[in-house]
């Protein structure tokens, strides 16, 4: 499979690593060169086939990386709404098969979840695994935490 | 008017006295609480702190009764995301975006915010009016993107050249507007005829332009969208 990722941060770097390792033909963006350079000192160089240095939103810097062929493609920058257009982008512009984006803010993961682009919200995720782990409950599968924690926090909001 | 305005730059600073001193409703939203405690003194209640995509802070401000919101940061994504949850969350009526870079308009329409202001955009309009480099070129945008003023340089080989207006076949809502001829402003009639050196103003659909392309200036021809790589 052709994937580009876009955001080399430690979730990209380690996603690339993997999908490398498994024989697929990976490129990562990133718009900063040190985000390489210490994916490398972590993963080893070969952890993605082709770098592309650029803004994660421009499509030429996308087209640069293959999205135009790509099979997938991930958006887990630090950035939500970097994360949430670029992933747009790639549904809309460029009719990538699978696009997955990486959201923070659980309202917004829901919100385009509900419009169609895959979110993952790894905050849910991740409070839903340590609330288990500290209460020393049994863990869940993750469809189960994402749809139990978000309305748990959303319901807050309403408050 | 309730306005909303994301992002206490200076567009959005200038913006927000503007509209208050026409005596609309504003609230100034900002991220960065030093910037926002700076124009305190300036603005009061109107400027609050927070992330204008996050949900809680729409609630906050009262979204639900705004009757536009106005995305003027300096992040392309951020203004398109405002502007996206304002439209499925709270039903705003107007959304209106500061696109910086001029590459990423195209893209904010087709993900359904149309209504865009690309400085950058407008002043290498201005530029390539003055270089008249171009045969053609857009001015403006109305009706949400729907209606599209543009304007084109006759030129001596132009198959438009010399021909009445009532024989130029344009079809669809296409209007010959205005011509330019020599600092002088004409209102076309049926028998106007086009001249070498005239600059039409035209509005027509942008679905259209190809036909005012191909009756003015010939087939092949590009109507120029002020810099933007456009087809």
């Amino acid at each position: 499979m052709r994937i580009v990722i876009l955001g080399c941060g430690r979730v990209g770097s380690t996603l690339a690593a993997i999908l490398t390792g498994e024989g697929h033909h990976v490129s990562v963006i990133d718009r900063d060169q040190g985000a390489f350079d210490k994916a490398v000192q972590r993963l080893g160089p070969g952890f993605t086939r082709e770098t592309v240095r650029g803004i994660g939103i421009d499509e030429d810097t996308l087209r640069q990386a293959g999205i135009e062929e790509a099979d997938a493609f991930v958006s887990v920058t630090n950035g939500d709404n970097t994360n949430i257009v670029a992933a747009q982008i790639a549904v809309h512009r460029f009719k990538v098969p699978r696009v997955i984006a990486r959201v923070y803010d659980p309202i917004r993961a829901q919100a385009y979840q509900e419009a169609g682009i895959h979110t993952v919200c790894s905050t849910t995720l991740g409070a839903g695994l340590f609330h288990d782990l500290l209460l020393g409950r049994p863990l869940r599968n993750v469809q189960d935490y994402l749809d139990t924690i978000a309305p748990q926090i959303m319901h807050r909001q309403e408050v | 008017m309730y306005v909303i305005v994301v992002g206490a730059g200076k567009v959005g600073y200038h913006l927000t006295r503007t509209l208050v001193a026409e005596g609309h409703e504003v609230t100034l939203i900002e991220k960065d609480p030093g910037r926002a405690a700076e124009l305190a003194a300036d603005f009061g209640e109107t400027i609050v702190v927070g992330d204008g995509c996050e949900v809680r802070v729409m609630q906050d401000v009262g979204m639900s009764r705004a009757e536009a919101v106005v995305a003027v940061t300096g992040h392309d994504e951020d203004n398109l995301v405002v502007c996206q949850m304002a439209q499925r969350q709270f039903k705003v009526p107007r959304q209106i975006a500061r696109v910086n870079n001029p590459k990423n308009e195209a893209i904010f329409h087709d993900l359904g915010v149309t209504e865009t202001v690309s400085s950058t955009r407008i002043i290498y309009s201005l530029i390539e009016q003055e270089v008249e480099s171009g045969e053609s070129l857009l001015l403006t945008a109305l009706k949400r993107g729907k209606i599209e003023i543009v304007t084109v340089n006759v030129t001596p080989s132009s198959p438009g050249a010399r021909r009445m207006v009532k024989d130029i076949h344009l079809a669809g809502e296409c209007v010959l507007a205005a011509i330019i001829r020599d600092d002088h402003i004409l209102l076309p009639s049926g028998t106007t005829r086009l001249e070498p050196g005239d600059t039409v103003i035209a509005v027509s659909r942008p679905q259209d332009q190809h036909v005012l392309r191909e009756a003015l200036l010939g087939a092949g021809a590009q109507l120029g969208r002020g810099g933007s790589a456009d087809t």
